[in-house]
């Protein structure tokens, strides 16, 4: 989807703030946001392409004012009540009312260490053979699903070149929305900063986006 | 699409006020934490080793060890650039945003530069938990288009001529960049050439520390 989250490009956000000694959390909220939205992760319920959707269906203008911490917890709230886990009258009560969904697992402490090692892999064992090489020009589709994309928009409809197949991947787009993993080769592709931002654009910039292969077209 | 306006219905919540997002996320995340726990679907001991393990194991001192290994073996260097995944697996990191890690080098021609322009994908596995600058709009949105002055507001001024490549993490490679080597480094251990290489340089906001002369190795 066209959303407030697809951000290359956009202007006038102001300078970049680093700043100096950034301490890991900023409050205490933000330790408990990052742990109870990886602790509900491990329920099993959604795929992080569901919940990275979650994230960009939350209202411009708030999506942009708010912390990426907040954007976790409003994002969770929609797949915790999506699943069946919690009602709004709940989250508003801040009390159970009501037994939910019962998810697959509960992380445990002693699960922790081994789940975060883990990890999600999600590369895919594919027979097909990639459809393109390495070198080799193409399009980026230039399309505008409503649904979840990891095509920037930026890049869509411009030419540039693959440079690596990087394997075989679940397929973002469908599996947010529970069609299935589809797995589909993924292609680094590289674009001349010209051809992306033309006239006055930086002469020295190359920019690459991982694309999966129903994202290309042969030119 | 849920969204929250269903939540104006229940105002009369005084927790609960729009206006007042950002006083009201400490007492929204305890709420939200209360039902859950209520409910038995998180543990909170759980939390707790979660928020310990970023907090102390999971950090950019890992990448580091990855790019001062790399800077003193060209063999584990050469792994890095075929299979980063497995070459950092060697080391132990391993895990969550992580799992499928690609290496890229900077050389004396270009300069690499890593962006999520869609969310915050980073590689936790090395680097932790991203900064706040990383995530948030302004990053995302000038890196990809402006990466000069993005480089300038961390006080990095490149070469006119150097090349400037940007990675944007669309898909679910996670990518690490290895700074280029400091000049006056040639017999300083692993653990002295980690010491130079900060998370910014493993972005690519940053070069590595310079040796400041210490040609004997130095204690940095």
């Amino acid at each position: 989807m066209n959303g407030p989250h697809d951000l290359g490009g956009q202007m006038g956000f102001g300078a970049v703030a680093p700043e100096v000694d950034e301490p890991f959390f900023h409050s205490e909220w933000e330790k408990r946001a990052l742990a109870i939205t990886l602790s509900c992760g491990a329920f099993g319920a959604w795929s992080i392409d569901e919940s990275r959707h979650a994230r960009e269906c939350i209202p411009p203008a708030a999506y942009l004012s708010a912390s990426y911490y907040e954007i976790w917890i409003r994002a969770l709230e929609v797949l915790l009540e999506r699943h069946g886990f919690v009602t709004a009258d709940e989250i508003d009560l801040g009390h159970r009312k009501t037994a939910g969904a019962e998810p697959k697992r509960v992380l445990k402490a002693d699960m922790v260490a081994a789940v975060l090692a883990k990890g999600g892999p999600c590369d895919r064992p594919l027979s097909d053979p990639p459809r393109f090489v390495a070198g080799q020009k193409v399009r980026l589709l230039n399309i505008h699903p409503t649904g979840h994309t990891r095509l920037p928009r930026y890049a869509r409809g411009r030419i540039g070149t693959i440079e690596t197949i990087q394997g075989s991947f679940v397929f973002a787009d469908d599996n947010a929305h529970g069609r299935g993993e589809n797995p589909q080769w993924v292609y680094t592709v590289v674009f001349d900063g010209a051809e992306v931002w033309g006239q006055g654009s930086d002469p020295t910039l190359t920019v690459s986006i991982d694309a999966w292969e129903s994202y290309l077209e042969p030119v | 699409m849920h969204d929250h306006d269903h939540h104006h219905d229940h105002d009369d919540h005084e927790h609960h006020h729009h206006d007042n997002r950002y006083s009201n996320m400490e007492a929204r995340v305890r709420a939200l934490e209360t039902v859950l726990s209520e409910k038995g679907l998180i543990d909170p001991a759980a939390l707790d080793a979660i928020v310990e393990t970023y907090e102390t194991k999971v950090g950019p001192r890992n990448g580091a060890r990855v790019v001062a290994k790399a800077w003193a073996d060209p063999a584990f260097a050469e792994w890095l650039r075929r299979d980063a995944t497995a070459a950092i697996a060697s080391l132990g990191f391993t895990g969550r945003q992580g799992e499928h890690m690609r290496a890229v080098f900077n050389t004396p021609d270009t300069h690499n530069m890593v962006v999520c322009t869609l969310c915050s994908c980073y590689p936790w596995s090395v680097l932790g938990l991203p900064p706040v600058w990383y995530k948030a709009p302004a990053y995302r949105s000038r890196a990809v288009i402006d990466p000069r002055s993005v480089l300038a507001e961390f006080g990095v001024a490149l070469p006119e001529t150097m090349k400037i490549r940007v990675w944007d993490s669309t898909a679910e490679l996670r990518y690490l960049v290895v700074p280029q080597r400091p000049d006056g480094t040639d017999n300083w251990t692993q653990e002295q050439l980690a010491e130079l290489v900060t998370r910014d340089s493993m972005i690519g906001t940053a070069l590595a520390h310079a040796a400041h002369g210490a040609a004997d190795g130095g204690t940095q």
